[in-house]
């Protein structure tokens, strides 16, 4: 078999894998003290891996020129708009990681680990196989090289109990969801005769029989958990709140992109001749997601677990792209995933800025009293991020929203798309509460400590992309996006 | 013939072992009795043309895993009579669970051969070529057609392996714990650390 046009198809991530492999080297050589150089470089090779993607994102690639490795991975645009976003998110976590661990916040073992920055490459390289995975044996390897990376960085703070419980929480949950997505898997291998996705798509044809069928829940119930939909959310507020904040910050953004996208795949490449089999399945999740990420959120005093709850609304939101089924819905679902990112980076780096004198971090309501008096510039970045997250026009998140719901009413699903609307509406009540909080009441006085330009220059980023001059972005990412969808929907046989 | 004699004799042993295996009073001897059953059943994939898994059933099943059982056994003082004292009590459940899991077999098998279910045709790419053996045709496939799925297991082992010690790695900390000191311990001489006595008959030695 010749690997010279595979190796060329999957550059970045052996770009990745080679430049964390000589990182853990280094790690083990520099010890700790290394730790910011690695994560440096680190950056730099995810930076080198996004820049890779832009001649096949600009241009746009499908067909059978993407496959990879005989079948096995498949690098179309989809996956590279996919792998970009990923790429992006890993940048922001690295970026935001090294003030957090030298705070106080991150308890007696001061100072980052240097096999924090590898573990974020490894994840990274997970995602883009996710991303790209065109058979059900490279889906969950990656997926797996993903969970596992991920596991390990909600405990890496070791002497934390409250990481160490995110850890262990996260780990036997994402264990018994491997193995609910593994039976799935071995359901649709045995009733279709094939791993690969377009020969289990050609088992699929036809009548489907109740073995294929609980094929297909299952391996929606396993993908469900990996993005956090209603009724698969349960661990959310729990490993959101006790990891890491740039740890949580990474979660909410990279693992969504990746696990959205797989899940997109699936259900277009692999079950693409079913619709009516998994439809309804994604239309409920997307509904009962809204709803309950938006009830879940009304009593939270903790910000981080308010922004999980946050998340699984947004997954909601991006699903009901998803259950339109057809090439507009996957394309506003990809517009409504690049600016969950935007909002999402930018929201969590606003937290990992709510310092106090001692460089101590604060993440409830209490704490963020009248902060438009001690540091308005924060204040109203987080007005920006939260009027935005509740799709408050002219910022960008009302562009998301709007889009999602303009496939949906087109797409005829009109009831849906009403639910969904009464539920951001319900929504609204708690992003607001930031606004309330931090402008109208007296002020608490503790987030008084400086941050690093980092984290500002982040800040400022995110905060310009959602602001209404991110319109101006709106032509090219939706030109993006139905490249990107459209190669969702090209069937190779 | 000769085929179906073995397949009942590995069979007999099998079953007659596993039995064993729950009825030993020795924990020892259970997990001999286990150790027996693998070896039958890696001599009944033989039987079915799967050399491969009857290989892996030997150096996995017997020099693994039950090595580990009985390591366990040995160092672990685990009180086996109180655990087999909750075994009628626990019975009525137990069966309840066998007779459902009996019945699921024979609804899937009647299913099955009354045509309710239809199995997927292979798709033949892992198909075992002619005149291969199937260790041959695995080898083939494992670092041929998925060598890459093969590389990725592997870093995923290896992200197992940072994780692992990353989470439990305690570095010595600088002048906590004393060193160990070779050449004090060789300079120490028998007259340094030992005393000889000789009490008398029922007294006691003072130190």
């Amino acid at each position: 078999m010749d690997f010279v046009p595979s190796f060329a198809l999957t550059l970045p991530e052996l770009v990745l894998t080679g430049t964390g492999l000589v990182l853990l080297l280094l790690a083990a050589w520099g010890g700790d003290k290394a730790a910011r150089k690695i994560a440096i470089a680190a950056a730099t090779a995810l930076f080198v891996a996004g820049v890779l993607l832009v001649p096949g994102l600009h241009f746009g690639t499908d067909g059978p020129a993407t496959l990879a490795f005989g079948g096995l991975l498949k690098v179309d645009s989809f996956a590279l708009f996919a792998k970009a976003l990923i790429y992006l998110a890993a940048i922001a976590a690295l970026m935001v990681a090294p003030a957090f661990f030298a705070g106080p916040t991150a308890g007696t073992e001061r100072g980052m680990r240097a096999e924090y920055p590898v573990l974020v490459l490894f994840a990274a390289v997970g995602m883009s196989i996710m991303v790209s995975a065109n058979d059900f044996m490279s889906l969950y390897l990656g997926l797996e090289l993903n969970s596992l990376s991920a596991y390990v960085l909600a405990a890496i703070l070791r002497r934390d109990t409250r990481s160490g419980e995110a850890g262990l929480k996260y780990f036997v949950l994402g264990a018994l969801a491997s193995g609910i997505l593994l039976y799935g898997m071995s359901l649709l291998y045995g009733f279709t005769g094939g791993t690969a996705f377009d020969a289990v798509r050609a088992g699929l044809s036809g009548t489907m029989g109740t073995g294929a069928l609980l094929g297909v829940i299952f391996v929606l119930s396993g993908l469900a958990f990996k993005i956090s939909a209603v009724p698969f959310h349960m661990w959310t507020p729990d490993v959101y709140e006790g990891a890491p904040t740039p740890v949580t910050a990474f979660f909410a953004t990279a693992p969504k992109v990746a696990a959205v996208a797989l899940t997109a795949r699936v259900v277009f490449e692999v079950f693409g001749g079913q619709v009516q089999a998994w439809q309804q399945i994604v239309m409920f999740m997307a509904l009962a997601s809204i709803i309950f990420g938006a009830l879940g959120a009304i009593g939270q005093e903790n910000l981080k677990r308010l922004l999980a709850y946050s998340s699984i609304n947004n997954i909601g939101f991006i699903l009901l792209g998803l259950a339109v089924a057809n090439v507009d819905g996957a394309s506003a679902m990809l517009v409504y995933l690049f600016i969950y990112v935007a909002m999402s980076i930018g929201s969590f780096v606003a937290l990992l800025m709510l310092r106090g004198e001692d460089g101590e971090l604060f993440e409830t309501f209490a704490d963020i009293r009248g902060l438009s008096v001690t540091r308005p510039a924060i204040a109203w970045a987080l007005l920006i991020f939260m009027f935005s997250l509740a799709g408050i026009p002219p910022l960008l998140g009302f562009y998301s929203k709007f889009v999602v719901f303009q496939a949906t009413i087109e797409a005829g699903l009109v009831a849906f798309g009403a639910i969904a609307i009464a539920a951001s509406v319900i929504g609204a009540f708690y992003y607001i509460k930031f606004v309330k909080v931090m402008f109208f009441d007296e002020p608490a006085g503790v987030v008084t400590g400086k941050s690093e330009t980092g984290h500002w220059v982040l800040l400022g980023l995110t905060a310009l992309i959602i602001s209404p001059l991110g319109y101006l972005l709106t032509p090219s990412l939706t030109d993006l996006a139905d490249k990107a969808a459209r190669s969702l929907f090209i069937v190779l046989v | 013939m000769i085929q179906a004699i073995a397949f009942y004799f590995f069979a007999t042993i099998v079953v007659a072992s596993a039995v064993m295996v729950v009825m030993a009073k020795n924990p020892v001897h259970s997990v001999l009795w286990l150790i027996l059953a693998f070896f039958n059943a890696a001599g009944l994939m033989v039987l079915l043309g799967a050399e491969f898994i009857a290989m892996l059933l030997v150096i996995v099943y017997v020099g693994a895993v039950a090595v580990l059982f009985l390591f366990v056994v040995m160092m672990l003082d685990i009180d086996f009579a109180a655990m087999r004292a909750g075994l009628s009590r626990n019975a009525p459940l137990g069966l309840l669970i066998a007779a459902v899991l009996l019945a699921e077999l024979l609804l899937a098998v009647g299913a099955y051969n009354a045509g309710g279910l239809t199995l997927g045709t292979p798709d033949g790419v892992t198909a075992q070529p002619e005149g291969t053996s199937n260790i041959a045709a695995l080898g083939e496939l494992l670092y041929g057609r998925y060598i890459v799925l093969f590389e990725i297991a592997g870093i995923i082992l290896l992200v197992a392996m940072i994780g692992a010690i990353v989470l439990t790695f305690q570095p010595p900390k600088p002048g906590a714990r004393a060193r160990q000191d070779v050449g004090k311990q060789i300079r120490r001489r028998p007259e340094d650390a030992t005393v000889m006595k000789s009490p008398e008959v029922g007294q006691g030695v003072e130190l």
